[in-house]
């Protein structure tokens, strides 16, 4: 039937969401002894159904997912109240210079010792207890796959991104042997620091590890659409049911296979997609936070580390020559 | 009914949706946006301008006429022969002096006319604070004309660059003001940045980059010359946070100049004069030069300008100048009229008024001049 639809109407692309099965509500599997209930009662939501399921619920919190919301609303308050002791306690400046404000790393005068708490002592704790959370969410991860019995992909997945976040708050700064050098808690301003690391390490562009990580970041990117657009299109022969395709490859996995074969020779297979997908998203931060780490501890100038290793090109000089005006001994 | 409420709940939506994008936009300029290559094809070298916006305030940068020539007396005798007190100015002759003085009326003082500065019965008295500062001013103008070529070239400068026809220059800057409340609070530390400062452009960095770059003399080099980290005498221990100071700085002068980074630099290696354009000299001895007039010669006169009307900031220190008090959005201030070689008395001619004036400090020495809060321990 799908095939004699017309090839160009919208409702022929499947790029919405159009029936929502709607089943009695599940309250999940029995759970093993020693865990916590599940809280809340599970219920439907018909425009969340839009985009994924619409059944709400229920939560497994535990003693780990407490734990870690009580340590991140913590340091989420800290940050707050800073930045709103900052605009002389004015909430309405709070929300308009919301995206400028920050809490500060303490200055680089305190290297790693442990400041007072107005210059960066709060920053110090809001970064203990903002890890804490993490960490606490990242076992919680770890061990709801477990329960079900699922593999830990997610886990060491998210353990990829909690690695970057590390380097730049927590391993870089003891490797510089200062706090100062970690990044502030602020919209604009991680933005700004983001810019000067770059300015003052001689451009990140230039380095190698951070090359890399923008190939697994556009690369995720890559992956992410054509692996959507390959399954939306195969969905009319019941190319979302990729477990079913991937045991018993049916027409839509045959099609998906062949389309690329055909466009480019080569085609990633039902299941091996989804590694490459995998790799790609974990590999990002993971080389991202290499090249952050030699930033400082090893490299001082990624430009003129780059052209010393003939990894960039030298443009034809276009400008009269300029010489540093400091060695010329121009009067100051 | 129904269909009544679905209409008003999609024409809310409309409007959250409207006002959304308006105020995403809000901080968008609008077209046109003209760019000009500037340096070697792929190297992002460019000049982003929008003409509208230059046509807006074009009338900034208009320079004056200049006043006719003084006639040739036959009175041959200098200004400081036939009046009493001229300490500066007095090898014009007669008619010269008369002229610069008029000149100087209105460019600074055009409304309130020769009383601003002189006691109208006594005109050789000292006693309004403005003619002390304008005799001091004098000074500067002849020492910037003569001893900062390497800014301000042969076109030089008159009053009128930083006056514009007003008794106080617009802009200018002085230390900002502490907080209300939490200045000596245990929260709320600004670390002297994160907030949304005009002074660099509206982002986030240190708001106050003149203190440190243009009245002292902190080092601006945050990058090194070296590709790997290097230890003992060739370290280079800039911080991060140093880097944002001389980030915030160059906000103001691309904001000041209404230039791009690009301008002066190829911002693949700022760091690299071999790549830098011929501007990047220019702006190396501005950055001098400004720091000169405020330490040499405004911060001096800080006891000498009055309270009322309002000649100091926040802290008490006396308005100073920085990059946008001369050029006020354009690369070249007045867009380069040679307004200075009509006044003979603003420029080196006057070589001898220039001879006696004190010599400007020298700069600090760089070694041990990092920003006071940032020195790293041993």
């Amino acid at each position: 039937m799908a095939q004699f639809q017309p090839l160009f109407s919208i409702e022929n692309q499947n790029l919405f969401t159009e029936v929502q099965p709607v089943g009695p509500l599940h309250g999940g599997p029995a759970l093993p002894r020693g865990d916590w209930r599940r809280s809340g009662k599970p219920f439907l939501w018909h425009l969340l159904g839009r985009i994924g399921n619409a059944q709400i619920g229920p939560i497994y919190l535990g003693g780990l997912g407490v734990a870690s919301l009580l340590f991140g609303t913590l340091a989420f308050n800290i940050i707050g109240f800073n930045m709103l002791a900052s605009v002389d306690w004015s909430p309405l400046q709070l929300i308009r210079q919301l995206f400028w404000l920050a809490l500060e790393p303490p200055p680089p005068a305190f290297g790693l010792s442990i400041p007072p708490l107005a210059q960066g002592g709060w920053w110090l704790m809001v970064g203990f207890l903002l890890t804490t959370s993490i960490i606490l969410w990242w076992v919680r991860t770890y061990k709801r796959a477990r329960a079900l019995g699922m593999g830990t992909h997610v886990a060491w997945a998210f353990a990829a991104a909690i690695w970057l976040y590390l380097v730049c708050g927590f391993f870089r700064p003891i490797m510089m042997g200062s706090w100062s050098e970690a990044v502030p808690f602020g919209i604009f301003p991680h933005l700004d620091w983001v810019s000067a690391i770059s300015l003052r390490y001689g451009n990140l562009f230039y380095n190698p590890f951070h090359a890399l990580s923008i190939v697994f970041l556009y690369g995720s990117v890559l992956l992410f659409a054509m692996h959507g657009a390959t399954i939306l299109a195969v969905s009319r022969f019941g190319g979302e049911r990729e477990i079913e395709q991937i045991v018993d490859r049916g027409t839509a996995s045959e099609r998906a296979a062949l389309f690329w074969r055909w466009t480019m020779g080569f085609n990633a297979s039902m299941e091996s997609i989804h590694r490459w997908a995998w790799w790609f998203a974990v590999l990002c931060p993971l080389v991202g936070g290499i090249g952050i780490l030699l930033t400082g501890p090893v490299v001082d100038n990624w430009y003129l580390w780059s052209m010393k290793h003939g990894v960039v090109p030298s443009y034809p000089a276009v400008y009269p020559l300029s010489i540093d005006p400091a060695l010329l001994g121009a009067k100051p | 009914m129904i269909r009544h409420t679905t209409v008003s709940a999609s024409r809310i939506l409309t409007l959250i949706g409207v006002t959304l994008a308006a105020a995403l936009m809000a901080g968008c300029e609008r077209p046109p946006v003209v760019a000009k290559q500037i340096g070697y094809r792929g190297t992002g070298m460019e000049q982003v301008s929008n003409p509208r916006l230059l046509e807006a305030s074009a009338s900034l940068h208009v320079a004056p006429t200049s006043l006719p020539p003084a006639e040739v007396a036959a009175d041959s005798r200098k200004a400081s022969e036939v009046y009493k007190n001229v300490k500066v100015l007095g090898d014009l002759s007669t008619a010269e002096f008369t002229r610069t003085m008029v000149a100087i009326t209105a460019w600074v003082s055009p409304q309130e006319g020769c009383t601003y500065c002189h006691n109208p019965r006594n005109l050789a008295d000292d006693s309004k604070y403005q003619k002390v500062v304008a005799r001091r001013m004098i000074q500067m103008t002849q020492s910037l004309n003569a001893d900062w070529k390497p800014h301000v070239g042969e076109t030089g400068v008159t009053c009128y660059t930083c006056h514009g026809g007003n008794p106080l220059p617009v802009p200018v800057w002085a230390k900002p003001a502490d907080r209300k409340y939490t200045a000596n609070s245990v929260m709320g530390d600004l670390a002297g940045q994160n907030q949304p400062a005009q002074s660099v452009a509206y982002s986030s960095l240190p708001f106050d980059p003149f203190s440190p770059y243009l009245l002292e003399a902190k080092p601006i080099r945050v990058q090194g010359n070296e590709a790997l980290k290097f230890t003992g005498a060739a370290a280079n221990n800039k911080s991060t946070k140093q880097a944002e100071h001389t980030y915030g700085l160059m906000m103001h002068m691309s904001q000041s100049l209404g230039v791009n980074c690009t301008y002066c630099h190829n911002t693949r290696a700022f760091q690299s004069w071999e790549e830098s354009t011929p501007q990047r000299t220019t702006a190396w001895h501005g950055i001098r030069m400004a720091r000169d007039i405020n330490s040499s010669y405004i911060e001096p006169l800080a006891a000498t300008f009055p309270l009322n009307p309002i000649r100091h900031g926040p802290q008490g220190d006396p308005f100073k100048v920085n990059c946008g008090t001369c050029h006020k959005g354009v690369n070249k201030p007045l867009n380069g009229a040679k307004m200075a070689k009509d006044y003979p008395g603003l420029t080196a001619s006057a070589s001898v008024v220039i001879a006696a004036l004190p010599v400007p400090a020298p700069e600090a020495p760089a070694a041990p001049a990092t920003l006071a809060a940032e020195v790293k321990p041993k």
